[in-house]
């Protein structure tokens, strides 16, 4: 074999060459092997962390918000089943896909759409884009779902309120989180999507009612579709409420102020409990509770009639002659006049260059203070209150509770005015003229009050001085344990005044029904007693009432408390525009009262504890919760 | 008589420790499909049940490679070169079109890939070249078998598939490194590449289609796009590190479970296997085949002739080049081709083909022993 050295040779050369080729996948194999040391044991946990974020989604769990309850265990608010609309960004590849999928499937606003995609926030959260599916845009998206990755139907519930717009001021409504409050609540537990009150005793209870959110951690795949749940957090419901609030009485209130405006607030003296507060015009919360539309809120808030203003606790209106509750106690006790004492009315009182009217136009001849305050008569009072001067009456006025807020539970209360020199030496740069006393004697001027602050002054003097913080909410029932939290009767003050004239007083108030101004508010069930009034709201008017725009026309007042010996009840009406307090306000005091009475005659038993009447709905509920 | 100590002979040199190996390497393969599509829901059999079926094929084609003397395949080898390119033109004309590549001839149930074999066959063309073709003369050793590897080529990357196209090249510079290329020459050969660089670049970079100029982008820039293309690479990191020392465990890799991970079961298998068994899981991965290597290499380096150990260098270069860019890629070390990982990725034509290689491997290692009847 000739070739055969030749062979060898090459074979050996070759052979020496494969040493490179073995040093070649020496390196190979070591280079991977520090590369996969690198990517697993040194930045292990690191890619750990990014695969775990790779499949996990938390979502969280909204808790059921606690149940409102009136002081029967009527049912006020609650939550009923709903479809929301979520979406998780961290999953979306594309979203103006996403956005003409959901656009073309359900037909959403684009631009709120697109506004909310773009808000801040986790992009591995899921966040809600639209709540209150209907079934059938629930279904209808659930079947496009491979198509819309990241997009998510959860069922989750709405509020709701079945009365209505009954009771629509004291509930309040409920609302998406805003940005400005998610930033507010610190460690509120509050998130992204989280419905809180925004209004009312929804809003000031919020967090008993809303309860502590829950969470689901969820594995996902590669296109965001949910595969299995790794751990559950239990949501934890809200606690419930019972309010003060007799819903009979509420609805009644509302009915009686029909389409006026105004505000009737009616209260139980023994411990400042609210059985109606009432304000008209209202709101439906089930409307502001779901999502709206820029139109829809501007609608809502841009009405001339603002029906989101609660008048009983924001509308500061003249108080009229029911301040003369407050002139005839502070008469007597600064010793100004006595039980006794007569002043002369003769249908005007001249003071600088101009003569006070009073609103009989003859004049009521020789009046003492009892009189005085059962014909209303303007003379009488003009002269103690020139006599008195602005700052003692601002005293009284003060100690009676008003130009301050009552307390009650209820978000942005009023104070009202008490005029005194010093309040317009601050508040208008300018001294006191001795005119303006004129017109306070008699509640008008810079004199303004809330209704909730007539109601409790009522109950104040119907109570022999003695007055409690106005409150709506009875108890707060724990979900978790079932145990009834009493919210406890808050002592307000006790009136710096002799007995004797608390007496005298009430007995005045009571011959305003029998015999004065309050005529109409005599009652064949009940005795009842009050105060009359009619505030002015313009200066210059000419000719008969009738004539004036409505508008323009002075607001009603009545305020009262039955019955006379032992009141159980307090109640402030005031009906804007609508004239004089005896005719347009005082009957609707007196439904009030007597319906209370009726009530009160019926079931006694149901003063009792709140939770006395546990409605059946609760027991499932709580077993729910658990 | 003779063909019995022949036979006892043989029995006693069969290595058993590359069988070993091989059959690990191939079960620890089999294991991972197996859990990454054991949950997919398909019409037909389950894959790893196909792998299965493919490595008992790959079985029967070892042992053919096994049993003809090397020799007589050699001999066939420019045959087998045309059938492979005729082959790969029924594939460019009535393939099977997947992921915008057409590679397979479609065969009942079963696809089969041509480009796959095609690199077993450029082995046996250009070591049977190298044991005939003079020794000097650098047109006779390094333009002429190149010449002889174009046509291959240029179909596989026509297809495109340029993982099996580099696959082509590595074979060539292997054998090249191999066959005593002189330093001189080589060094020549190095310094026109560098000078044709730019030109080549050019032209191939032309000759790119747009997946490709991307996976080659976002290998050089992995923010290029990360929800895209990156996408692969990314999740196949993630998929990797989070095994962490230990892994996740059989089924219990996230990644691809999840389907984070493309392709868990073909290119990507590694990447499965990675998170589900830890560090300690591809360093023993790593080792079985370092040790196949090394164990292929011995054969080369006791080959009675030039063609054996051509051959068995050829198929060391392959199988090197394909587990050094399958795991770089999958680990983020090199661009993303589509390159199968030896023995352990789904596919039958790359399984029948490796396991065609390492029966020609022990065929080699056999037939040393007849130099001396």
């Amino acid at each position: 074999m000739p070739q055969f050295g030749t062979q060898q040779e090459e074979l050996r050369e070759i052979q020496r060459r494969l040493t490179i080729l073995k040093i070649a996948l020496l390196a190979i194999v070591g280079l991977l092997a520090l590369r996969l040391w690198d990517l697993q044991v040194r930045d292990g946990a690191y890619y750990r962390d990014l695969s775990e974020n790779n499949r996990t989604r938390a979502v969280i769990l909204e808790p059921a918000r606690g149940l409102i309850y009136d002081r029967h265990g009527v049912l006020l608010a609650n939550n009923v089943p709903s479809f929301g609309l979520y979406v998780t960004l961290e999953d979306v590849k594309d979203r103006k896909a996403l956005v003409e999928g959901l656009v073309g499937l359900i037909g959403v606003d684009e631009a709120a759409l697109r506004k909310k995609l773009s808000e801040r926030g986790s992009k591995l959260l899921p966040r809600k884009l639209k709540d209150g599916l209907s079934l059938r845009e629930a279904a209808l998206i659930e079947s496009h779902r491979l198509d819309l990755p990241g997009v998510m139907i959860q069922a989750d519930s709405q509020r709701n309120y079945p009365s209505g717009p009954i009771l629509a001021h004291v509930l309040g409504y409920v609302g998406q989180v805003s940005a400005e409050q998610l930033e507010k609540s610190e460690s509120q537990e509050l998130h992204q999507g989280s419905m809180v009150g925004q209004y009312g005793v929804e809003k000031a209870y919020d967090r008993f009612l809303r309860g502590q959110a829950g969470q689901k951690v969820i594995e996902v795949d590669a296109l965001g579709h949910e595969k299995r749940t790794v751990s559950v957090e239990k949501p934890a419901a809200g606690d419930d409420l019972y309010l003060s609030i007799d819903l009979r009485l509420q609805r009644l209130a509302e009915e009686l102020l029909g389409d006026e405006a105004g505000a009737i607030v009616a209260l139980d003296p023994t411990n400042g409990e609210v059985l109606a507060l009432a304000s008209r015009p209202s709101f439906d919360p089930n409307v502001l509770s779901r999502e709206l539309t820029a139109k829809q809120w501007d609608a809502i808030v841009q009405n001339d009639s603002h029906p989101l203003t609660n008048r009983a606790t924001q509308g500061q209106y003249p108080p009229g002659s029911t301040f003369k509750i407050v002139m005839a106690t502070a008469a007597l006790e600064s010793h100004t006049i006595t039980p006794s004492t007569k002043i002369r009315c003769v249908g005007g009182f001249p003071f600088g260059r101009r003569v006070y009217k009073d609103w009989k136009a003859g004049g009521h001849g020789f009046m003492d203070v009892t009189q005085a305050l059962v014909e209303s008569c303007d003379v009488f009072f003009y002269t103690v209150g020139q006599r008195m001067g602005i700052d003692m009456i601002a005293d009284f006025a003060d100690q009676f509770g008003l130009g301050q807020e009552t307390g009650v539970e209820l978000p942005s209360e009023r104070t009202g005015i008490v005029p005194s020199t010093a309040w317009k030496a601050k508040a208008k740069g300018q001294p006191w003229l001795p005119g303006e006393t004129i017109s306070a004697a008699i509640g008008q001027g810079y004199v303004t009050v809330t209704p909730m602050q007539m109601a409790h002054l009522m109950a104040t003097v119907a109570n022999d001085g003695v007055s409690f913080r106005p409150r709506i909410v009875r108890a707060v029932m724990e979900r978790a344990s079932g145990l009834v939290h009493e919210v406890p009767t808050v002592p307000h003050g006790k009136l710096a005044v002799a007995p004797e004239t608390l007496a005298l007083i009430k007995e005045a108030l009571a011959g305003v029904v029998t015999r004065g101004t309050a005529a109409r508010a005599r009652s064949t069930l009940v005795s009842i007693a009050g105060k009359t009034g009619t505030a002015q709201t313009a200066a210059l008017r000419t000719g008969p009432e009738r004539d004036i725009p409505k508008r323009l026309r002075d607001h009603a007042w009545f305020v009262s408390y039955a019955p006379v010996d032992a009141p159980r009840i307090a109640v402030a009406v005031l009906v804007e525009h609508m004239g004089h307090g005896g005719s347009a306000a005082a009957p609707l005091a007196k439904q009030i009262i007597e319906a209370f009475v009726r009530y009160e005659r019926a079931e006694p038993k149901l003063a009792g504890r709140p939770d006395a009447e546990r409605p059946e709905g609760l027991e499932l509920a709580m077993q729910e919760a658990r | 008589m003779i063909d019995r100590v022949m036979d006892s002979r043989e029995l006693d040199s069969f290595d058993w420790q590359f069988l070993a190996v091989t059959a690990a390497i191939l079960s620890l393969g089999v294991l991972s499909i197996y859990s990454v599509t054991h949950a997919q829901a398909g019409a037909g059999l389950p894959l790893y049940v196909k792998q299965v079926l493919w490595i008992l094929v790959g079985c029967a084609a070892f042992l053919a490679m096994l049993v003809v003397d090397y020799h007589k395949i050699a001999r066939w080898s420019y045959v087998l070169y045309g059938l492979i390119l005729i082959l790969l033109l029924v594939v460019l004309a009535a393939g099977k079109t997947s992921r915008g590549a057409q590679r397979w001839i479609p065969m009942g149930p079963f696809a089969f890939q041509p480009s796959e074999f095609a690199k077993l066959v450029l082995i046996l063309v250009l070591a049977t070249y190298y044991a005939h073709a003079p020794r000097e003369g650098w047109i006779q050793r390094v333009v002429l078998p190149g010449l002889l590897m174009m046509p291959g080529l240029l179909l596989i990357l026509k297809q495109p598939d340029l993982g099996s196209g580099l696959s082509f090249l590595a074979i060539y510079a292997a054998l090249l490194l191999v066959v005593g290329m002189r330093s001189k020459a080589m060094g020549i050969l190095l310094l026109f590449a560098v000078m044709l660089f730019p030109f080549a670049w050019e032209l191939l970079w032309g000759a790119l289609h747009d997946y490709q100029r991307e996976r080659i982008m976002t290998f050089l820039d992995p923010a290029y796009d990360t929800g895209g293309k990156g996408y692969h690479a990314l999740q196949s990191r993630i998929a990797i590190g989070s095994g962490e020392l230990l892994g996740k465990g059989l089924h219990g890799g996230t990644q691809s479970q999840l389907k984070f991970l493309p392709e868990g079961h073909t290119d990507f298998v590694f990447a499965v296997f990675a998170e589900e068994w830890g560090f300690l899981g591809t360093l023993l991965v790593l080792a079985l085949f370092l040790g196949l290597l090394m164990l292929s290499l011995e054969i080369a380096l006791k080959a009675k002739d030039v063609l054996g150990a051509l051959l068995a260098a050829g198929i060391v270069g392959m199988l090197g080049f394909c587990l050094m860019v399958n795991i770089g890629m999958t680990a983020g070390l090199l661009p993303i081709v589509g390159i199968p990982l030896p023995l352990m990725s789904y596919g039958g034509s790359a399984v029948v083909t490796t396991m065609a290689a390492l029966g020609l491997l022990l065929n080699i290692k056999r037939r040393r022993l007849t130099l001396f009847y």
